[in-house]
């Protein structure tokens, strides 16, 4: 998604939004620092893992609140529009944020103003612990789209190669001043959804779990990689061995980094 | 200075500042007067009616580079909002560590006595004043009005005008120029040495009212209106008791949690204030229901001059305590 987007284009996230920071080019030691709780942390701390941001790249922050980036996100776009520089607003979200009304409420104004926005619908099958079938008529969620006159497109999400490509036509669309799009991506939430203290049994078919599973998009992309002679083992080796370098470092850089210090408790609170 | 209405002011507030600033832009369901003729549809935004988005929209926007304005009309239909404004509006530069400012300005008619029943009537800003991160603007006159809005407007923070439904069609002097009030200073309304009434909204006008009958009968009352309820000029309500060491607050919102509650609290906390009080502080709120349309409930439900009145006459009554 983000591989098809410029440093002054913009994100919102979700609770979720670790990937989308990296995808937008934020810095993983801050981002580390910020889960650390610690001063060098994105949001010097007050934030945490549900709320990095980095306005800096364009990443408008992530939201511990289902659905709570849709309309930032659309606001996001306008000032775009306004400014007239053909700059997109990609706006990432659950399945479960589309039972929120401001989803609707997002889409129907997307809609009407033609906004250059792309929705992008990370379907991963469950909102909780609740399937997308025993909350949503339409298991669809790019059907949404068609009622806020929009194209909408259902797109294998595991599949690198086939989101970018759908995702470079909608942003080109918006980049365009054609309007939004609504792309859903069916995926798979691997791990049970989290915050309580006693996890109660998972419910999910295990034969569902390990479909899934050995649909890892990573994977996949690296199998097509080798098939293709795009990469060699090795080289996929060395990327892994950066990667897992690199996310030390963070590591290092966060332990390292200050705690904030009670008497700055009230700093941030009011701009000048 | 010209004689206008309270809503005229408002408008011509940001008309004002849409001329000073390009990045200013409104957004509602529809307007007072007619900026669309002037600004154009790409500034003046007549939108659907969808209160959390455009809530959101213009949190977005604003930590994009505008300055938007988003009117919900009436404060009663934020409530769809509350996601919008609470979770996000009131959290959002803290909880990303200031790395970003968000210039955005909420309006919306407050308040009752007009006939619109308990949907459409509300003093809800105290709901506000509760979350951190929220400044509230909260103006009695034309003045105040425009010079409190235009401050607003300019203000990097998310602002929510409390435009009193009362006072829209009430005329008064606003000053030439670009005039501007700064957000966080009350305003003395009448100077007096027995007792203060600290006055919001609609009620300063009343509470002026009763001042200048209790004059003829000798009673010097000084009319205090904070204006700005974040943040809240506690120096200067302070400042008037310490002085008149007798005070009644008066508000249309009902007692519990209120603003009038909270100043009573800031007023007491304050030692040379508690020590410089001669009788207890007294609040003349409305009786917390919700309000009611039929003219005589409606009546009954929201605080009168003579309320007002019982009140200072209730505070003048405690004697004088010898230390």
């Amino acid at each position: 998604m983000c591989a098809n987007l410029t440093p002054q284009d913009r994100v919102t996230s979700t609770h979720r939004g670790h990937g989308h920071c990296i995808a937008k080019g934020a810095d993983i030691r801050r981002m580390m620092a910020e889960l650390f709780g610690r001063v060098d942390g994105y949001c010097k701390g007050k934030g945490g893992s549900m709320h990095i941001a980095d306005f800096a790249v364009g990443m408008l922050g992530a939201n511990g609140i289902v659905g709570g980036g849709l309309s930032i996100a659309c606001g996001a776009a306008l000032a775009a529009q306004i400014d007239g520089r053909g700059e997109v607003t990609v706006c990432f979200f659950g399945d479960g944020a589309a039972a929120e009304g401001e989803f609707h409420e997002a889409l129907n104004i997307a809609g009407v103003w033609k906004l250059p926005i792309v929705f992008v619908c990370e379907n991963n099958q469950y909102a909780a612990n609740n399937a997308v079938a025993v909350q949503h008529p339409q298991v669809d969620i790019a059907a949404h789209a068609a009622v806020y006159a929009m194209p909408g497109v259902v797109v294998d999400g595991n599949d690198v190669l086939a989101v970018h490509a759908s995702a470079g036509e909608a942003v080109a669309r918006a980049r365009r001043g054609e309007g939004p799009s609504l792309l859903e991506c069916k995926t798979y939430r691997w791990h049970f959804h989290a915050m309580r203290n006693a996890i109660p049994p998972d419910t999910r078919p295990a034969e569902e779990i390990a479909s899934w599973k050995a649909r890892d998009p990573i994977a996949k992309l690296e199998q097509y990689a080798l098939s293709r002679g795009l990469l060699s083992g090795a080289e996929i080796g060395a990327i892994q061995e950066r990667v897992r370098g690199d996310l030390n470092e963070a590591v290092a850089f966060a332990e390292q980094s200050p705690f904030p210090h009670p008497k700055d408790l009230l700093v941030d609170m009011f701009a000048r | 200075m010209r004689e206008i209405t309270f809503q005229r002011a408002l408008e011509e507030a940001v008309a004002e500042e849409m001329r000073r600033d390009q990045k200013v832009i409104t957004m509602a369901t529809d307007f007072t007067g007619d900026p669309i003729k002037e600004f154009g549809p790409t500034r003046v935004r007549f939108t659907p009616i969808s209160e959390a988005v455009l809530t959101g929209m213009g949190l977005g926007a604003a930590g994009c580079g505008l300055r938007p304005i988003v009117n919900w009309r009436m404060v009663t239909f934020s409530f769809v909002a509350m996601d919008q404004i609470v979770n996000q509006a009131s959290k959002i530069r803290y909880m990303f560590g200031g790395q970003a400012d968000f210039p955005v300005t909420y309006r919306c008619t407050t308040g009752g006595g007009i006939g619109l029943a308990a949907q459409h009537s509300q003093s809800p800003y105290s709901m506000w004043m509760h979350l951190a991160g929220l400044k509230i603007i909260l103006p009695s006159t034309s003045a105040d009005a425009k010079g409190l809005l235009k401050s607003a407007i300019r203000d990097n923070n998310p602002v929510v005008s409390f435009e009193c439904s009362r006072l829209a069609t009430v005329t008064g002097p606003v000053p030439d120029g670009d005039h501007l009030v700064p957000l966080g200073v009350a305003d003395v309304k009448r100077p007096g040495t027995d007792v203060t009434i600290v006055g919001l909204a609609y009620y300063v006008g009343e509470a002026l009212a009763v001042a200048e009958e209790l004059a003829k009968e000798g009673i010097s009352a000084e009319v205090v209106d904070p204006r700005t309820l974040v943040p809240l000029d506690v120096e200067a309500l302070r400042a008037s008791v310490r002085k008149t060491g007798r005070v009644v607050i008066v508000d249309e919102a009902p007692p519990t949690c209120s603003a009038a509650s909270e100043i009573a609290s800031l007023l007491v906390e304050d030692s040379e204030t508690f020590r410089a009080l001669r009788a207890p502080v007294r609040r003349v709120c409305a009786v917390a229901v919700p309000v009611p349309y039929s003219p005589p409930l409606e009546q009954a439900a929201l605080p009168r001059r003579e309320d007002i009145k019982t009140a200072v006459y209730e505070v003048l009554k405690e004697p004088v305590r010898s230390l």
